[in-house]
């Protein structure tokens, strides 16, 4: 029935970091309670009912006291506030460097899609020491992909895409849960992260029988629903190009400037007039409901392959290069 | 139990011959129609109680089931037991527990006044009560709802098959229980003060119904509004929450929450209030801090409607969301550490008596510090993305609800007990019930903490074996927990019909409500008090009884 074990294992970088927050939480908490705890007690023998302990010279001025020890618990919370806000600032925001591996969750299973184009179900495989972006979305309701040993979690939403990194630092076998409640069987909506040395893992990804890669499969969507005819420079309509495009600034007709990220292209093919690209007649129809999320992905991955010419592994750090 | 309560025997002493029980007739058509807001407290008590253990079995069943990591219980069945857990023990125990049975008993006593502003209300509000738990538990009995007492969006819109529409309509109409409720104490507070009563010289347990009262009336039209939303997207496949109809899921946790956490101090305020009367009673000396402690109320109730969206630091608000409303969570532990504070200092240089009350009141400080504490590690940004939707957080709001609120709920039971029934409780029993539900919860409810932190997800019927142990231990402490609740049943009851007369004010307690006999005349006061002195004006001598 196991032990009573009591901390997860720490598989991460922030799993480390997150650890001494919780130190710190738990030392301010062991001091406050200590602190209440132990006058209470000491009171409640001191000045029980029957004890003959003198009890002139009661505290006056109640204020000074109050004001003191308002000010004093206010310091703390501000300390412990900030060295959250640092951490959850930090697991924002994704190395430059890291790999995007795309999750869809449905009821009750995780698709996970590599850029080499393998995919798994239930099972994510990573190398250990590099960061890794995983892009969520959902096909029904909302989950959440939360991996403890990681000390990390993110809530997957129809309809958007939200993003979660780490850098694995053991190698191992982790459990994945989903940590939002889903229906019937989201107690047994979860599996593994397998962290694998990258020589491991590169023999991993090659033993998987990938066919063509999203970016692939994505330039093939882009034919056959037609985007090709408009984007692809060749046709009537003046559209945007979408070389180079993805993780630039785009100006807006209304004035704004937005990142060409994985949602705005996402959100562009599914609502094209929320964010007309500016210059351009507002001109292309709403594909919503008529592309699936598996495929909007590689869509996604095919537009972003098209900023830096590889196989959408990775796509920052190119944006200044020429586009094709 | 009503007649039983007035036929004393001859030999006892004190025996209040007119009052709020016997007077009107006891006929269950005068409590059916009574617009006498002591009597509407009885009724709402005895309604409450009967949820208390509705909510209370489902709990059994949930721990039951979580002792075999396989579960014991169909998913299906175990989904639709925490939701009736939830939602029973939020919308027909937490919310209305003290508000609605002391408050409604109490404010007019302790105010010096008749009765309500608006007793015809008060009655309404009772019906509506009842008329809500009818029907949740009808939605219950013919097939359940399984989606989480949140109700979260698109999944309670279009995917989940329980009775949805019809948990949604109960939940509204209770809500409107709790609007009128709080309409009642806020015009009562201000309006039908006794001559002398100024707002500095309201016990706190007033201020605390007051400040709950403020919350109840402006955040539960939000939350009818957002389910009749939710209902429309069912019923009517109206776009609002589903991104396939067009809708955005985000919307409905945004409006939610805005309820819910207000909410959350409906449901401690109350206790606040209940605890600042006890403690100065068994430690014979004013409170401490008096106006620190009402003002840290009012702060809580207004801060209060500003800390939703830590609820959803990884829902996927926006990065700067979550640092603000990070940051006012951590502003409103503040006023509740104020009170914590100031109840240990009221025991310094006190005359310390430990009867069932005062032990009940110490639990609750220390249940309540741990939970308040761990209010700091979940409102923390960081943290909280590794807890959130754990046991951490099922342990957190637990040490606030059950060990704090509900302790409180049992504190001022015992406290007003003879206020109410005229009689005594055995004493002896009432401490080991309170000892009983200390330890009860802490092994029930310490080792969550853990399995938390350890990544056990909520709402799951089965788990990793490795989280069995600590499992066990929880659902052992829960049987603990439950002998504890269920023990004042029985001495209570016992006391109804054996228990010592107990006189107009056995705790020589100060306030208005101990001036008047026991049970109370129906009209309160045969005259109009007039009040001169600040509360708590507790010395160490108890004062002469009954003079």
């Amino acid at each position: 029935m196991g032990s009573l074990q009591l901390l997860p294992p720490t598989a991460s970088a922030h799993a480390a970091d997150m650890d001494w927050l919780f130190a710190a939480l738990l030392g301010t908490s062991a001091f406050i309670l200590l602190l209440v705890f132990g006058l209470m007690i000491l009171f409640c023998v001191r000045y029980r009912k029957n004890s003959k302990v003198e009890r002139g010279n009661r505290l006056g001025r109640t204020w000074r006291v109050e004001v003191a020890w308002t000010t004093a618990t206010f310091i703390a919370f501000l300390g412990l506030y900030f060295w959250g806000a640092e951490l959850y600032v930090d697991i924002h925001s994704p190395p430059k460097d890291a790999t995007d591996i795309y999750v869809v969750g449905k009821q009750w299973m995780w698709k996970i899609e590599h850029p080499g184009g393998q995919r798994e179900i239930d099972t994510l495989h990573v190398p250990v020491g590099r960061p890794v972006r995983l892009v969520l979305t959902s096909e029904d309701v909302i989950h959440d992909f939360a991996i403890p040993a990681f000390r990390i979690r993110q809530d997957a939403l129809p309809g958007r895409y939200e993003t979660l990194w780490f850098t694995p630092t053991e190698v191992g076998d982790y459990r994945l849960f989903c940590a939002e409640f889903c229906g019937t069987w989201h107690a047994r909506m979860g599996g593994s992260v397998v962290v694998m040395q990258p020589s491991d893992f590169q023999r991993w990804l090659d033993s998987q029988d990938p066919g063509p890669s999203l970016a692939q499969e994505g330039e093939a969507l882009f034919r056959s629903y037609g985007c090709s005819g408009c984007h692809g420079g060749a046709g009537t309509v003046r559209a945007p190009r979408l070389e180079g495009l993805f993780g630039r600034p785009v100006p807006l007709e209304d004035g704004r400037t937005v990142i060409a990220d994985d949602r705005y292209i996402r959100d562009s093919i599914l609502m094209p007039k929320a964010e007309i690209a500016a210059g351009y007649p507002p001109v292309m129809p709403s594909f919503a409901g008529q592309i699936g999320e598996d495929d909007l992905l590689k869509l996604v991955a095919y537009i972003k392959s098209l900023a830096d010419g590889t196989a959408g592994t990775s796509q920052a750090g190119s944006v200044e290069r020429p586009a094709q | 139990m009503t007649s039983a309560t007035v036929t004393g025997k001859p030999d006892e002493p004190v025996v209040a011959t007119r009052n709020y029980l016997t007077e009107g007739g006891v006929t269950l058509r005068s409590w059916l129609l009574t617009r006498d807001h002591k009597r509407i407290a009885i009724l709402y008590t005895l309604s409450i109680t009967v949820f208390f253990f509705v909510g209370g079995a489902a709990a059994t069943l949930i721990r039951l089931n979580l002792v075999t990591p396989s579960g014991i219980f169909t998913p299906d069945i175990y989904n639709r037991l925490f939701t009736l857990h939830g939602i029973v023990m939020v919308w027909f125990f937490l919310i209305p527990s003290i508000p609605n049975t002391m408050g409604n008993f109490l404010i007019p006593l302790m105010i010096g006044a008749k009765d309500l502003a608006f007793p015809r209300l008060n009655l309404l509000s009772w019906y509506l009560y009842v008329g809500a738990g009818l029907l949740a538990l009808f939605a219950i009995l013919i097939g359940g709802v399984d989606t989480g007492w949140t109700f979260y969006t698109p999944f309670s819109s279009l995917y989940s098959n329980g009775y949805v529409v019809l948990a949604l309509a109960a939940v509204l109409a209770v809500g409107f229980s709790s609007i009128l409720t709080g309409l009642n104490f806020i015009v009562t507070t201000h309006r039908m003060r006794a001559p002398g009563m100024t707002w500095y010289r309201l016990p706190v347990f007033v201020w605390s119904n007051y400040a709950t009262s403020v919350i109840m009336v402006l955040a539960t039209p939000v939350l009818a509004i957002t389910l009749i939303l939710v209902a429309a997207e069912r019923l009517l496949k109206v776009g609002i929450f589903d991104p396939a109809l067009g809708g955005d899921p985000l919307l409905f946790q945004h409006l939610f929450w805005f309820y819910s956490h207000p909410a959350v101090y409906i449901m401690i305020l109350p206790g606040f209030g209940v605890i600042s009367e006890i403690v100065p009673c068994f430690a014979r000396k004013p409170l401490f801090g008096y106006k620190f402690v009402v003002w840290s109320s009012i702060a809580i109730s207004v801060i209060g409607f500003f800390v939703w969206a830590h609820h959803m630091f990884v829902a996927g608000i926006s990065l700067y969301a979550g640092l603000v409303f990070s940051l006012l969570s951590y502003v409103i532990a503040v006023p509740s550490a104020i009170k914590v504070f100031n109840w240990t200092a009221t025991l310094h240089k006190g005359w310390i008596s430990f009867d069932a009350p005062m032990l009940y009141a110490l639990g609750f400080i220390g249940l309540f510090t741990i939970g308040g504490l761990t209010g700091l590690f979940v409102a923390n940004l960081a943290f909280d993305v590794h807890v959130t939707d754990t046991y951490f957080v099922v342990a957190h709001f637990h040490y606030i609800m059950v060990g704090g609120m509900v302790s409180a709920y049992f504190g001022g039971l015992h406290y007003w007990w003879p206020k109410v029934t005229g009689r005594l409780y055995p004493e002896w029993w009432a401490r080991i019930a309170a000892l009983l539900i200390f330890f009860g919860f802490n092994l029930t409810f310490f080792p969550q903490f853990i399995l938390g932190y350890l990544g056990m997800e909520r709402r799951y019927y089965s788990y990793p074996p490795e989280f069995q142990a600590w499992n066990i231990l929880s659902s052992a402490g829960a049987s603990v927990l439950a002998a504890g609740y269920a023990l004042p049943f029985f001495y209570l009851g016992w006391s109804l019909f054996r228990g010592k007369r107990a006189g107009s004010n056995p705790w020589a307690a100060t306030g208005l409500e101990w001036q008047t006999s026991s049970p109370p005349p129906t009209h309160n006061f045969d005259r109009m008090p007039t009040v001169t002195r600040p509360p708590y004006q507790y010395r160490p001598e108890p004062e002469p009884q009954d003079v």
